[in-house]
């Protein structure tokens, strides 16, 4: 049930006008072809659209049997946990840095959050830069300590690239919650701590982090379904999925599959595979969410 | 609160400053090289410090864009900046609206279906366009709006996220408002325009900065959309102008683009920071 105020005006037609055009984006943009990407993945489509066959589950089997696609739900899972490990730990480094020190937070806070305002896409493209094997400053100086940078080529190299990209811009949306989630936490039990000795960094781990456990098991839910779908224009402009698949990811595959290859009942069928994975974090958010408010 | 040691605050300020420079190093060296001339790019290193080619590149990337691929131009940033705030100004305005009004008559009405319109309309949460995306193309492409503002902006103009930060700003709302404004024989439509609207001017404002930086970084869907070169946003452009290869690419034109499309949505988040870091972290909780 959804709760409502206690006091409420009176009219029939009213509120269903009201939701009109809400309700309407959403059936036509939303569950219509949510529910046709539904459909679709259950049947085999010429290239053509002219004729169509029912198959059942052979989309799916077909994909599921493909390794390359299992390949790429590995690859976006592994993306997740490097990116959310990554900016996670940073953003609570540089959080708990910046709790304690008076008015001159604001400062810091405005330079480690600005990067929220840079696309995924700006971000990617900046870290390619710096990286490229033949204008890169960050690749030179590589170079200089041994390393060959050279991600078009090394699968691991691209991989990291992606990773780089999406933590240096994702760090401060952690950065605001784990600070929002600090301020929260009363001083004074802080305080006590302090005062039977305790320092700054058993503080930090006997206090202050299991009271974040929230503010982190939600982080862990939202930068894994960041990742499933923000890496994509970085993937799509600066590595297309390469070298040798290793940062082809779900939306990716999605993407080459439906509008490269013109294999819409595969498509499809990853759509609703993809589908799955988003209900399942989606839930395990709102079965927290819902805990948290009986606290 | 509790004061520090001298080591501890020594601490926390060196490595907040590396923070800082995690975050302006590489904005810098894009800078650098959007202010210097191609060649002096491909230099090992590359120059350290601003040139003084700044105006001249900044003037070819705004008005004629850098090669694609195959040597064919993209457009200027100066149409691909315009583009992306109609299509990122749309889309924050639409959701805003359609989420104000829908929002208003599920917490200030009782009547049948509100349940389920309401669970209709978090549903749209679950599906990105990324999950829906080949008959969403098929659809807009049956409608006409292939290259269209109306095709970039209209699939992406529901919100699950401003109808939830709107539902929890309502609910805080004191039940005698709706009464005095009743008796003083207010009808529904004068509450909201007159008290319900002035009031959810917070709200309002960390909207327009998160939906304004959503719609600004869309990729997957305008680079579905757009084929025609005029109605390309920022970040369509930037990744054409990349398609050319890292060594063809015209990299002074292409930084200038980068650091030009970083610019509006800096200002936005930055400027109304205070309002926008609360919005943002209560909206998603």
């Amino acid at each position: 049930m959804v709760t409502g105020k206690s006091v409420v005006f009176k009219d029939k037609g009213l509120p269903y006008l009201l939701l009109a055009p809400e309700v309407t984006l959403t059936a036509v943009f939303f569950i219509v072809p949510a529910v046709q990407a539904l459909i679709m993945a259950f049947y085999r489509e010429d290239a053509f659209g002219f004729s169509r066959t029912f198959i059942g589950f052979g989309n799916f089997e077909r994909v599921l049997n493909d390794a390359q696609y299992v390949q790429s739900i590995w690859t976006t899972l592994a993306f997740s946990v490097a990116v959310a490990v990554i900016t996670m730990v940073l953003a609570l480094f540089f959080a708990s840095l910046a709790n304690n020190i008076g008015k001159k937070a604001i400062y810091y806070q405005t330079i480690i959050i600005s990067p929220y305002a840079v696309a995924p896409l700006v971000a990617g493209v900046m870290w390619f830069f710096l990286m490229s094997p033949a204008v890169g400053v960050v690749a030179y100086a590589l170079r200089l300590l041994g390393i060959t940078w050279n991600h078009a080529i090394v699968p691991w190299q691209a991989f990291m690239l992606v990773v780089a990209a999406s933590s240096w811009q994702r760090i401060a949306y952690n950065f605001l919650f784990y600070l929002a989630g600090m301020q929260m936490i009363p001083d004074s039990l802080l305080e006590s701590a302090a005062i039977d000795g305790s320092g700054p960094v058993s503080r930090f781990w006997r206090i202050t982090f299991p009271l974040l456990s929230p503010t982190t098991f939600f982080l862990a839910i939202v930068n894994t379904i960041y990742v499933f779908f923000y890496t994509f224009p970085v993937i799509h402009t600066l590595t297309e999925g390469g070298p040798n698949n290793s940062t082809a990811t779900m939306v990716y595959r999605i993407y080459r599959d439906g509008f490269r290859s013109l294999d819409y009942g595969g498509s499809s069928a990853q759509s609703v595979i993809l589908m799955a994975f988003v209900m399942v974090f989606v839930l395990i958010q709102f079965r927290y969410v819902e805990r948290r408010v009986y606290y | 609160m509790i004061s520090d040691s001298t080591p501890t605050r020594v601490f926390r300020h060196v490595f907040l400053v590396i923070g800082c420079l995690i975050v302006i190093v590489p904005i810098y060296f894009v800078f650098v090289a959007s202010s210097i001339p191609l060649p002096a790019i491909f230099q090992r290193p590359m120059p350290l410090l601003p040139g003084s080619e700044i105006i001249q590149n900044y003037y070819q990337a705004i008005f004629h864009g850098g090669r694609g691929l195959g040597g064919a131009r993209a457009i200027g940033a100066g149409v691909m900046l315009q583009n992306s705030f109609i299509m990122a100004g749309g889309i924050t305005v639409a959701k805003i609206i359609v989420s104000l009004l829908s929002t208003f008559a599920i917490v200030f009405f009782r009547f049948p279906g509100r349940s389920i319109l309401f669970w209709i309309i978090f549903m749209t949460l679950m599906l990105p366009v990324e999950v829906r995306i080949v008959p969403t193309y098929g659809l807009v492409s049956d409608l006409g709006m292939l290259n269209s503002y109306v095709g970039l902006i209209l699939p992406l103009a529901v919100s699950a996220t401003a109808t939830f930060l709107f539902k929890q700003y309502f609910m805080t709302i004191p039940d005698q408002l709706v009464e005095a404004a009743k008796i003083d024989g207010a009808g529904p439509m004068r509450f909201f325009s007159y008290i319900l609207v002035p009031m959810s001017r917070t709200p309002i404002a960390a909207l327009v900065v998160i939906q304004f930086v959503y719609g600004w970084n869309q990729y997957l869907w305008p680079l579905l959309i757009t084929t025609e070169r005029r109605f390309y946003t920022l970040m369509i452009g930037l990744g054409r102008m990349l398609n050319a290869g890292d060594a063809q690419a015209d990299w002074h034109i292409i930084m200038a683009i980068t650091i030009l499309s970083m610019i509006p949505t800096m200002l936005l988040v930055l400027g109304m920071q205070k309002t926008f870091v609360k919005g943002l972290t209560e909206a998603d909780k």
